[in-house]
């Protein structure tokens, strides 16, 4: 694989982002999401504290609520990431604007290496900077301020990665529309699958934990959101649920007891790596 | 260098048995063609006769079920031969958020074109298809026939050894057309081979020195057009011709509405036809050089139904 020309295709990529102003639409939506939590955020702790709630309760709801509007933010950003990468290699086969590039000696390979590349900088740019940006006026409005905010960031771009991995995958076969839809199926059946494994656990079914387990190596996505969770999640939470029956917590989505082990990190790494190997394959014996 | 040295001795494409399957369509049947360097080569067909699946094929856009084919030289789908072999694709279609410099830059880029000689090829090829002062615009804003000399542009930078034109003028006017035909005369004095896939048989009767037919996923007649075009009859109208014996210049007879019909002339020796019957005291009105048309062979050849037996 020739890196240089993995570069010019990821430029490019990055050059279209630009010049085709989705990125002044991320931006703006990034924004008017921000001011709204900052705002929503205020006001909850402003009554909070004029009906005298203690300090530790409003920053355990805090907590909560930066949870939940992460989980929005992680399927408004799923969303995004499918329908930036679906039609990425499929539209230009589509369009032909593919021929007349790969009739230069540009390998099927760097053409999709390049263009991931491309989704995955600028995916991984803005949720670095939306979400830190939330955090950060979160922490301004409330004083809460969670414990790993890198490490849930970090989370939250591997999972919008993870998704935008498939929608290439499935773009290099399927039209672009097809691409984006199952990719979004297949991330809502993802997470649907980590709650019924939830359920699973607080219930002692072995048999659906085992299947819901399956799916999480298959689809790392909701696995990869239970570490935005932990890095979210104040410490006295944990606490507070170590110190009772924690079976009812397990079952909710916007909880977790420890962090996603080291193994499922590497195997998510090593996840995305096997599904673009499996695009690569898919587009090298596509008919152009 | 070896691989220059390779480019002049070898022929630019040379296939056989060249064939193509799509599930259960043959689309194409058995390729042999040979285009030499630096000929314009045109490669003529109805639609669906395979010209399109031939041209994929040779740019290793697509592999073949059967055959075999080189270009310049290396075996179909080489990587490092597709620096040397620029493409007009049928469906031209370049990134509208690009600017016209930015498409040829990419391309240059993606050919392997050494950076500091970027910018003066991209100008002398824009300057070449007529877009001058239009590099800077977004190719979005261009009309048809725009994009598609952007592609031609494209085709040509950095003067490849094989140029594949895939119907170069079907988006351009009379005056576009006559525009590409200056243009690639132009790519083959300065030493390209060009292979010429179109419609437009009268382009290509000017343009090229030999052509291939293709039918059905066969090639059913190749040559030099003067040899496909030949054995052609001239007519000429005579008056006061008497006995004047003329068997010298061919197969000659008088098809009763008044015109004397030659057979077997060269087409150089028409002048030495009318000369001898003007010596005679033949009073010429008309000649008919009556070469047959590219036209009329194509047709010929693509409604005969035992061409393809």
């Amino acid at each position: 694989m020739n890196v240089r020309l993995v570069l010019v295709i990821a430029g490019l990529t990055l050059r279209e982002i630009v010049r085709r102003r989705v990125v002044w639409v991320l931006a703006g939506l990034a924004v008017v999401s921000v001011v709204l939590v900052g705002w929503g955020t205020e006001r909850l702790v402003t009554i909070a504290r004029e009906e005298l709630v203690n300090e530790l309760q409003i920053r355990i709801g805090v907590s909560q609520v930066l949870i939940l509007i992460a989980f929005m933010f992680s399927f408004v950003l799923a969303m995004s990431a499918a329908f930036l990468a679906a039609p990425a290699i499929a539209s230009d086969v589509e369009t032909g604007t593919v021929h007349a590039m790969l009739a230069r000696p540009l390998r099927r390979a760097e053409l999709v290496v390049g263009r991931w590349l491309g989704l995955a900088i600028v995916v991984a740019v803005y949720t670095a900077l939306a979400g830190l940006l939330a955090i950060a006026v979160v922490g301004i409005v409330s004083g809460h301020v969670p414990p790993e905010p890198l490490v849930a960031v970090a989370f939250l771009a591997a999972q919008a990665i993870a998704v935008l991995t498939i929608a290439i995958t499935l773009g290099t076969r399927l039209p672009a529309i097809a691409a984006g839809a199952v990719t979004v199926v297949l991330f809502g059946l993802g997470w649907f699958a980590g709650v019924l494994g939830n359920v699973a656990v607080a219930f002692d079914a072995t048999a659906l934990q085992g299947a819901t387990d399956a799916i999480r190596v298959i689809l790392p996505t909701d696995g990869l959101w239970r570490g935005v969770i932990y890095g979210l999640e104040p410490p006295v939470v944990l606490l507070l649920a170590a110190g009772r029956d924690a079976g009812a917590l397990e079952a909710s989505p916007f909880y977790v007891g420890s962090p996603p082990p080291l193994a499922f990190v590497v195997w998510s790494v090593a996840w995305v790596a096997l599904v673009l190997a499996v695009a690569i394959t898919l587009f090298r014996r596509r008919e152009l | 260098m070896a691989a220059d040295n390779a480019g002049v001795t070898n022929p630019a494409i040379a296939t056989t048995g060249l064939h193509k399957v799509y599930g259960r369509t043959v689309a194409l049947e058995s390729l042999d063609m040979r285009v030499e360097p630096g000929e314009v080569f045109g490669f003529l067909g109805p639609n669906g006769a395979g010209k399109t699946t031939a041209v994929k094929l040779l740019l290793g856009l697509t592999r073949p079920t059967g055959g075999s084919g080189m270009v310049l030289g290396r075996p179909l789908g080489d990587l490092a031969t597709r620096r040397r072999v620029g493409y007009l694709p049928e469906l031209f279609r370049y990134q509208a958020w690009l600017t016209a410099r930015e498409v040829l830059a990419l391309h240059a880029s993606l050919a392997g074109i050494h950076p500091a000689g970027r910018g003066p090829e991209m100008d002398r090829v824009l300057h070449l298809v007529g877009l001058d002062g239009r590099g800077d615009d977004r190719t979005g804003g261009f009309s048809k026939g725009m994009q598609q000399r952007l592609g031609l542009a494209a085709a040509l930078l950095g003067d490849p050894a094989l140029v594949i034109l895939d119907e170069p003028t079907s988006a351009l006017d009379p005056v576009g057309r006559d525009d590409v035909r200056a243009i690639i005369r132009e790519a083959q004095a300065r030493g390209s081979a060009v292979l010429l896939n179109s419609h437009l048989l009268g382009e290509v009767e000017r343009l090229c020195d030999r052509v291939a037919i293709v039918h059905r996923g066969r090639v059913v007649a190749a040559g030099a057009l003067t040899d496909l075009l030949g054995q052609a009859a001239v007519r000429l109208r005579v008056t006061d011709l008497g006995a004047l014996p003329l068997d010298a210049f061919g197969e000659v007879e008088d098809d009763g509405e008044g015109w004397l019909v030659v057979r077997g002339l060269a087409e150089d020796r028409v002048p030495d036809l009318v000369a001898a019957i003007v010596a005679g005291g033949g009073r010429v009105h008309a000649v008919d050089p009556g070469r047959r048309s590219l036209e009329d062979l194509f047709l010929d050849l693509v409604r005969a139904p035992e061409a393809v037996a």
